[in-house]
This record gives structure tokens, sequence and C-alpha cells, in this order.
């Protein structure tokens, strides 16, 4: 075992499958400086950087896979998707259901993601409800280093699209280059089991579309994904103490959803909470609702998602994005 | 109206001087996330702004605030909002990327681009509803080669719309050298979409005002739409806190971070060919090298020092007015921080 950081963690397992692999190649925009380490060990045909035209090298990527390469295609923020939106949603979504199966395209987006630091409601969505309604895409979410590194192998090695995304807060790297700009002067909470942590010294592929149960609970179920699992975790501990007995379920996955983990959980406990920092109207948390309903499960059903815009000032952040305040009051709410 | 050296020279100096204090608030941790000034541009915002009238709209990028101070935006409004309070501008909703003001027609975005189209839908508004008013966009070269600007450039051709298009190139894109991922020439790039294009110093407050009077003079009697490259230099780099530039003004501190984890991915083995991973080191290399040896750190790139330069014949008048203006800037930032709401 090893310790790394969250995005040194993707990066290792990159460069790993990058040495098994030659048909990976990474390009995104400022890639040669960002993912510099890869670029001085695998040189400039591998690892290369773009104009900022999405579109144009978006759309490449999704053709270059389709044609024998294994891009992974970087973004500089989940948001400036809606700029290119069309590679995904008509093309890489696309090609294996209009080619009756014969054809795939497997690219790896990886795209940081989510907000909490004082960028603005353009710059810290995270969107995977968005991308996970479209058939034909899979929507990956990490919460710990070595789910990031794992999952990243996974994509490498999935025979689709692939979107991997990269939380900010979870990232030391991104964190200091778009929010403290190496300042002592800001502070931000960051979960520390979820910015470093052991990680093996070979990764292995982890599963796509399986969740990890976190923590058992026997009161009260809470699912959530990428960042906001560490603030159930946190509140599920002060829950403990007041004699609540909460579970956390990692989804890892957005899509596809591993709906058994979440029943099962659901079944034991008779309570659901979702937390998903992506928006609350037709997204994750009312898809989880209806699969557990569709397994013929009762249960009582509360979420804790980011509710409208994501304002900069931080203060106001604090109150629509999902946190431990907002969870433990709905953890309680859903006892009474 | 004609060029006024002095009253540039103001609207200049008050933006120098009101983005420096932002940079102080922002280093103090009093603004969180990213800060983009536009340190550097503003002769070009304020040739081209002075000009503008009642009626006409501006298309900002990320960094708009200087456009939006010399458009006569109330500037304690603009700091409230970049502290979050809830009388800024935006009520803290929207920060330095996203700002907004409906009563002077100015709209900010953070997607690289989307300038284009903003400016060209508010031209359309223009000639339909308000022939003689205009629409400015200001964005980046990198910019340029992103598809929603080129588009937007025929749009505002075909339909003859009243737009300029003002590209301030600094010649970086965040990391990268924009020069290196681009295709052709630029102006060539507009001529080709049948626009005029006019290339001018970015530190030369007479050229740009000159230019921009006439590709604005053609677009409010209907001529459409022009293209001014104006060359730039960003003094603080792309935003505050900016890795590059903090490795040119303090290597020893920041290299080693940076050298280390290199030294070991080149060493590490299985990977690349040597002759690739040389080719790789080179490219890592030349973006700092090229950082070392910025323009940002020559004042004479300093389109401020620039202006001064023809004032200093008048010691005396220039000195009483920057008082004035030192003055002004700090009662702004006196009333802006006087009162935090609970
Ligand atoms: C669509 C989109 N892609 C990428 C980014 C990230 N980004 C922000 S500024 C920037 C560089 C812009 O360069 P340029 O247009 O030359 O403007 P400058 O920052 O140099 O003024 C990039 C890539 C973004 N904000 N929007």
């Amino acid at each position: 075992m090893k310790t790394l950081f969250f995005t040194q963690a993707i990066d290792d397992a990159i460069a790993q499958a990058m040495v098994d692999d030659p048909r990976i190649i990474v390009f995104g925009e400022d890639v040669p400086l960002l993912r510099r380490n890869l670029l001085v060990r695998f040189g400039p045909k591998r690892v290369r950087g773009t104009p900022i035209s999405e579109s144009a090298f978006l759309g490449a990527g999704v053709a270059a896979a389709m044609a024998g390469l294994r891009p992974v295609v970087e973004l500089y923020m989940v948001d400036f998707l809606g700029v290119c939106m069309d590679a995904l949603l008509n093309h890489a979504a696309k090609v294996e259901a209009f080619s009756g199966g014969k054809w795939t395209a497997p690219v790896v987006l990886r795209i940081p993601c989510g907000g909490g630091y004082g960028d603005g409601g353009q710059h810290e969505q995270s969107l995977w409800g968005w991308l996970a309604h479209i058939p034909g895409l899979t929507v990956l979410v990490p919460s710990t280093p070595a789910d990031a590194g794992g999952l990243m192998l996974a994509a490498l090695q999935h025979d689709g699209p692939v979107i991997f995304l990269e939380h900010k807060f979870l990232s030391e790297t991104w964190l200091e280059f778009l929010g403290s700009g190496a300042r002592r002067t800001v502070h931000y909470d960051v979960p520390a089991e979820g910015t470093k942590g052991t990680v093996p010294h070979k990764w292995e592929p982890i599963p796509v579309g399986k969740a990890l149960l976190r923590r058992q609970g026997e009161d009260v179920t809470i699912v959530s994904v990428g960042l906001s699992v560490h603030h159930a975790l946190e509140t599920a501990k002060t829950l403990e103490k007041e004699g609540i007995s909460a579970g956390v379920v990692d989804l890892r996955t957005v899509s596809p959803l591993d709906k058994t983990a979440v029943c099962e959980a659901v079944a034991q406990t008779g309570r659901l909470l979702v937390v998903d920092e992506d928006y609350e109207g037709f997204g994750l948390s009312g898809e989880l609702a209806a699969v557990v309903l569709e397994a013929g499960i009762s249960f009582k059903y509360a979420r804790v998602c980011t509710e409208g815009t994501i304002p900069y000032a931080r203060h106001l952040e604090d109150q629509i994005l999902p946190n431990t305040e907002r969870i433990y009051k709905s953890v309680r709410k859903l006892m009474e | 109206m004609p060029f006024n050296l002095w009253l540039l020279y103001a609207l200049m100096l008050k933006s120098r001087l009101f983005e420096e204090a932002i940079a102080k608030l922002w280093y103090d941790g009093l603004i969180s996330g990213e800060m983009h000034l536009g340190t550097g541009e503003e002769a070009i915002i304020a040739g081209i702004v002075s000009q503008l009238r009642e009626g006409d709209a501006m298309a900002l990028d990320h960094r708009g605030t200087a456009a939006l101070l010399m458009r006569g935006v109330d500037p304690v409004s603009i700091l409230r909002e970049l502290l979050g309070y809830p009388d800024g501008l935006c009520r803290g909703m929207g920060g330095h990327m996203h700002l907004f003001s409906k009563e002077h027609l100015a709209a900010s975005s953070g997607i690289v681009g989307a300038e284009g189209p903003t400016a060209t839908g508010f031209a359309l508004s223009a000639q339909y509803a308000h022939p003689g008013t205009i629409a400015v966009a200001f964005f980046g070269e990198g910019a340029m080669n992103q598809g929603m600007m080129m588009e937007s450039m025929n749009l505002a051709a075909a339909w003859n719309l009243p737009v300029l298009f003002v590209c301030k190139d600094d010649g970086w894109s965040i990391t990268t050298q924009s020069e290196s991922l681009t295709g052709g020439d630029l102006n060539e790039r507009a001529r080709g979409l049948g626009i005029p294009a006019v290339e001018v110093d970015g530190c030369d407050l007479s050229g740009i005002w000159e230019a921009s009077q006439l590709a604005i003079e053609r677009a409010r009697s209907g001529q459409g739409p022009s293209f001014l490259h104006a060359r730039c230099v960003h003094l603080e780099g792309h935003f505050l806190g900016f890795q590059l530039l903090r490795i040119a003004r303090n290597p020893l501190r920041e290299m080693p971070d940076i050298a280390l984890p290199l030294t070991r991915s080149i060493l590490r083995p299985r990977g690349g060919a040597l002759r690739e991973r040389a080719a790789g080191l080179k490219k890592v290399l030349s973006a700092v090298f090229s950082t070392l040896r910025d323009p940002r750190r020559d004042s004479a790139n300093d389109p401020i020092q620039h202006a001064r330069k023809t004032l200093l014949s008048y010691p005396v008048r220039l000195n009483d007015f920057e008082d004035q203006i030192k003055q002004e800037i700090s009662d702004v930032f006196a009333s802006a921080l006087a009162e935090v709401p609970s």
C-alpha cells in the first residue's frame, strides 16, 4: 500500500494503464502542464494540449475512440460540457445503439465537478444526474483516492463512453488551483479520508455499477455520492451519539445505478435519505425513490440536494449545497 | 467626442487602483475562489468604453470588472458583490465572473467564447429596435478558437449587425501559449468572414481610440461588424495566485514541488522511449522558461505607465490629478468595507 492524494491516485492509475495499453492518449486544455508528470513519461504524442474548442476536441475524442484509440479527454469543469454536449448526447451515447451493438466509443471524459469554494453557479455544478439521464453513458463519481484510481482503471477498460467526475473539493490540486491560489487566508473544510488515502501498489479495476456500504445502519439509509458521502458519514457519527443508527451507501457509479445495494439497505431500515449535490428536481434523488418504490419496498423518504442556482457568496453557498447540518435535520425529521 | 488623454487616464488609473485593492482583499481571504483581473488591459477597455453611449451594450468575459467600472456601474456595489454581500451588484449571487447590470445592458460570462453570441444578440436587438446603438464583445485570443465565437462572427456579418468584436490578446490561455494551438492569423480569420479587422497595440491608447472610433461609427451607421485585435499583457498572469507567475517570482520556493515529482516521472521504468520523454520535458520547460522571460515583468508593457509618460510634461497637474483619484478610490473602499452585514 501507498498513500496518495485524490488527483495523484487518478494520474497514477492512468499511468499504469498507459504502460499496458498504447491506445490510451490524454488530451484537453492545459493538459501539458496539468498532467506534466504523464507528459514527461509518455511524451507529447500521447499527452497533448488542445485549443479552447470543446466541441471539436470532445467530438474528435469520441470518433478517435470509435476508430480504435482509448482517449482520455479532459474538460476544465463539467459546467463547460454545455458548450459541447452534442458529442456526448447525440454521438458517444448513440453509436452502440445505432450500429446495432456492433460499434462503441470507448472514450473517457475526466472532468472536475462540484462546489463549495466560491466560484459561482457556472463553475460549481455537479450535473451527474443530467448526464446519467442519457442512455448509453456511464457516469462515475468516486469519493476516495482508492476508489478514484480503481474506477479510472475500470473506465479505461470499459467498452463505451465513460464520464469520470473528479470533485474539486476532494482534489488538493484543483482546490489550490481554483480556490485558494496558495493562500493561507481562506479555509475549506475538506474531508481527510476523501482527499488523501491508502491505495494499492498495483491498481485493480473496481467494477462499474457497484455501490459500497460505507457504514452499517439500522434506522435510516443515507444514499449519497462524491463529496457528500463524507458529509453523510460525519453526520452519521453525530447521530450515533444520539442513539440513531444511520447507514451510508456510497453509490460510486451514478449510471448504471446499483439498484440491488440500495434496495437491500432501504428494505432493512425502512427509511431513505438521499444526499445529492446535483440539483433536486428531475434527477438522481427522484430516481432513487422510484427504484425503491418499483421494488415494492415501503419506506419513508427525504432528500438533501442543491436547491437552485449555486450562489457565489460562500455563506449563501452553504445554505443551498448539501451539508452536515441539513443532513442532520433531515434525518431527525425522518425519525419523527 | 474628441480624444482626451486626461479623461482616459483617469478611467485607467481608477480601474487599476480599484483592481489592485481587490487583489489585496483576495490575498486577505475576504474573497474566495478564482480572481481574474484586467490589469494590463486598461487602455483597450478605456479607449472603447469611453466612446459608448446610452443604449449601447457590452458582453464581457471573466475579466469584466474594469469595463463595468468604466461604464459607470457603482464601484461600491461591485465591491460589495465581490465581498458576497446582499446589497452587492448581484446580491452576492454572481461574483466577479458573473457580473450583470441590466441598466447598462452589460452581461458577463465565465464560459470562454460566450461573449460572441451575447454581443451578437444585443446587436440584433439594437439593429431591430434601437438603430444607432451598438454592442461590444470583449474576449481573449483563446476564445477565438471557440466554435460559438466563429459562428457569431459569421452571423453578425451575414445579418450586418452593429457589433465590435474586441480580442484582447495576451498570448496565453491560462498555461497554454495560444499561438501554438491556433491555425492561421486571427485578423485574416475575421476578414475571411467578411469582417474588417484592425490590429492595434494594447498599450497605445490613442491608436485604440482611433481604430475603435471608426469601427463604432461603422456599426452605428449600419455598416456592420468590425474586429479589433489588440495585444496586451496581463500583469497578474491568468488569475491571482497563478502558479506560473509564482514560479517566475519565487523559483526557489515553488520549483521543488514541481521538479521532484517531475524527475521521478521521467525516471520511472516503463513508458515512453527516451526521445519521447525528452520531448515531453522540453514542452514543460518551455512553458516555465517563457514565464521566466515573461513580458509581464517589463513595465514598458503597462498601458498606464505608457499614458503617464505623456502626462509627465505637466508634473504638478498630474500629481494633483493622481492624488484626487487615489483619494476617490480609497473612499470607495472605505465606504464598501464600512458596514459588514450580520
Ligand atoms: C468553455 C470554457 N472552456 C474552458 C474554460 C476554462 N478557462 C477559463 S479562462 C480560460 C483561458 C481563456 O483564455 P483567453 O480567451 O485568451 O482569455 P484570457 O484569460 O487570457 O484573458 C480557460 C481555458 C472556460 N471558462 N470556459
